[in-house]
């Protein structure tokens, strides 16, 4: 490329950068001196989770592994695959599983699927091991206590997120592996029916809390892992459980710039 | 005559019985805890490090340990055991780097550049757009090259031997072997997510914000460590990778035969007291059947942590309030109702401390 191309590029770019449009949208000049810089942070609501400037210690890889950073990341590939998956799905028992199978053959982006539960896996594995670095570094202690129980909740939905969407296929494996995991329901102490103390809820000689109407009961809206329970799976996997994870994100993110940026020695 | 099979597979197929496996990794995490500024030495751990992968790529030759290993849903299984050995030697090694320096009066690492900070763009943003792209790269890699799984369509007709829980609850279900679900799937838990949160509430230690130490957070850091690694982690390893048909223990070279049989041995405390011990039959009453184990869950709860007190939780007693100190002690002892049972059964075959079926109420 001759100097002069390259001017001439510039220039394109410049001229570009000039427009009325483009000034609408980023509202600061080529991020290049500290002013636009700090601007392209503060004028953009993505970014504008971060701070401006953090901590040269917080930065390194070795100290926050980035696997909070890794997690999110996991959870927005999670949402769009997720999204293109619940057009190609049906959440009745007659049709879930054929849907799936289809999926394989037909979709023209095959690995939708793949991409969607391995990455479910490994966010998982990511939110154990960035819990594990918050340990590690302390960074729960003052001023941070409350984000650390902000981050608790984050863990335990991740888990019901995973955990909601294994029945979607409704496959073997699936039902299995649910019923499995929800008959602990029905030893719930008092609320479930094989729980200890469910004896004590009686209206006169009628147990209250019965195989029909127990903690188990509500949680799969039958006695066994039956269509009511794939519909209720289904719309905490897709709305539920999302919405609110993706609210306490929101708060945990906000969070680490209120407390002071990721924890450094004091 | 071949060592593999007439040596290396009986031995591996003893060594991670429950029984040996879970006393054994215990002990070792407390070797690491106790001597972690040599363990941690580049060499030592990557010699460790290099022994491990040479173990498990030799082990892949077995045909049977290779199909549980590689089985598609089991991949996250072995990437944690890999990537928490990775940290936890990452960890270890700079606290072991940060004591020795405040040994000699010098900050932690992390306080070398403290008044410094850079800009979030480009800095910041740069070094995030390179995370996303390797995690993009391999998240790619394992989806082109393992398909997802589906297996025959659903059946409540056809129950699998064995039904495992997707493989983050299989410590859950673990713990089914040595209680019952009241306690292992629902009390249990709970109190792992409430004794999560209360963490920063009770750990009152302003030391170690912020850097990586073992030495100024000793007490936090192995309760942690021994909670997290050993009974919640090392038991999903143990029940994805050893427990086969009817959730016996099979080693990891051993064919899942859903027709080994295992002697039911197991007796509840109030045999042992009753029949073995005073000759008699079981009392007919609850109360009086079962007095002995109800004294001895009351006397876990009360009379342990004034001993624990004087004892061994001597330095937190003095350090912690009185309603602080009893939320430590009361989460502690539930973890260590976990090993205690586990004890138990190993040693003198114990069901049940208490046994009252009457009203669902065993412990
Ligand atoms: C969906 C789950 C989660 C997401 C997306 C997430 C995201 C993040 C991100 C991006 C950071 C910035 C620093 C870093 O990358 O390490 C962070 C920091 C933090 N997270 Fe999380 N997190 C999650 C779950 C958790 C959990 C389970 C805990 C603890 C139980 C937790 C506690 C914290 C705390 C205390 C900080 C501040 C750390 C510091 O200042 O050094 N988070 N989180």
């Amino acid at each position: 490329m001759s100097d002069s191309d390259k001017a001439k590029r510039e220039g394109m770019f410049q001229k570009l950068r000039k427009t009325q449009f483009w000034r609408s949208v980023f509202r600061h000049g080529y991020p290049d001196t500290q002013r636009n810089r700090a601007l392209a942070v503060l004028s953009n609501v993505f970014l504008h989770l971060h701070p401006v400037r953090i901590r040269k210690s917080g930065l390194a890889l070795s100290f926050t592994w980035c696997m909070g950073g890794v997690t999110f990341f996991l959870f927005l590939v999670e949402t769009v695959t997720g999204i293109l998956l619940m057009f190609y799905y049906k959440p009745v028992t007659y049709e879930a599983y054929n849907n799936i199978q289809e999926m394989k053959e037909t979709l023209p982006l095959g690995m939708m699927r793949e991409m969607h539960r391995w990455g479910a896996h490994a966010m998982v594995l990511t939110v154990w091991l960035h819990m594990f670095r918050v340990f590690m570094t302390g960074s729960y202690k003052p001023p941070r206590e409350f984000n650390w129980v902000v981050g608790v909740l984050l863990l335990l939905l991740t888990l019901l997120l995973s955990f909601t969407g294994y029945l979607l296929p409704w496959d073997q494996l699936a039902i299995w592996a649910v019923t499995v995991g929800s008959n602990m329901a029905r030893a719930h102490p008092v609320i479930g029916h094989e729980g200890p103390g469910a004896s004590l809820l009686m209206l006169d000689d009628i147990p209250l809390v019965t195989v029909g109407s127990d903690a188990r009961f509500i949680l799969l809206g039958g006695r066994f892992v039956g269509e009511n329970a794939l519909l209720r799976f289904y719309v905490l996997h897709c709305v539920f459980i999302p919405v609110v994870a993706i609210t306490l994100m929101a708060v945990h993110f906000w969070r680490i710039r209120k407390d002071g940026g990721i924890s450094g020695p004091l | 005559m071949n060592i593999f099979d007439d040596f290396i597979v009986p031995l591996s197929n003893f060594l991670t019985r429950p029984e040996i496996l879970v006393p054994l990794a215990a002990l070792s995490l407390a070797l690491v805890l106790r001597f972690y500024r040599t363990v941690t030495k580049p060499k030592i751990a990557g010699g460790i490090g290099i022994a491990f992968v040479l173990l498990f790529v030799g082990s892949l030759s077995d045909a049977h340990f290779k199909e549980i290993i590689l089985k598609a849903d089991n991949l996250p299984i072995v990437l944690l055991i890999a990537s928490l050995l990775f940290f936890l030697w990452l960890c270890l090694r700079r606290a072991a780097i940060n004591d020795e320096r405040l040994e000699r009066d010098l900050p932690p690492i992390e306080a070398v550049h403290k008044r410094q900070t850079v800009l979030v763009w480009p800095d910041l943003v740069m070094s995030e757009f390179i995370c996303l792209l390797a995690v993009s790269a391999l998240l790619t890699v394992w989806s082109v090259g393992i398909p997802a799984p589906l297996e025959e369509p659903a059946s409540a007709a056809l129950t699998p031997n064995p039904s495992k829980a997707p493989w983050y609850f299989l410590g859950l279900q673990e713990m089914l072997v040595y209680y019952d679900p009241w306690l292992a799937g629902v009390v249990f838990p709970l109190t792992i997510v409430a004794g999560l949160m209360t963490i920063p509430y009770i750990d009152t230690n302003p030391r170690g914000n912020g850097y990586y130490t073992l030495k100024d957070r000793k007490f936090a850091i192995s309760v942690f460590l021994f909670g997290f690694l050993i009974f919640w982690v090392l038991l999903i390893v143990i029940g994805t990778f050893l427990r086969g048909a009817n959730w016996n223990f099979f080693g990891p070279f051993e064919v899942w035969d859903p027709h080994k049989a295992v002697p039911l041995m197991n007796i509840n405390l109030s045999e042992i007291f009753w029949v073995k011990m005073m000759n008699t039959r079981l009392p007919e009453n609850w109360l009086q059947r079962e007095f002995l184990g109800i004294l001895v869950v009351l006397a876990y709860f009360l009379i342990a942590p004034l001993l624990l007190a004087k004892t061994v939780l001597k330095e937190q007693f003095q350090k912690l309030d009185f309603v602080r100190f009893s939320i430590v002690i009361m989460l502690l002892l539930l973890m260590l109702a976990l090993p205690i049972k586990m004890l138990g059964r190993w040693m003198f075959n114990l069901k049940y401390i208490v046994y009252i079926p009457e009203f669902f109420f065993n412990i």
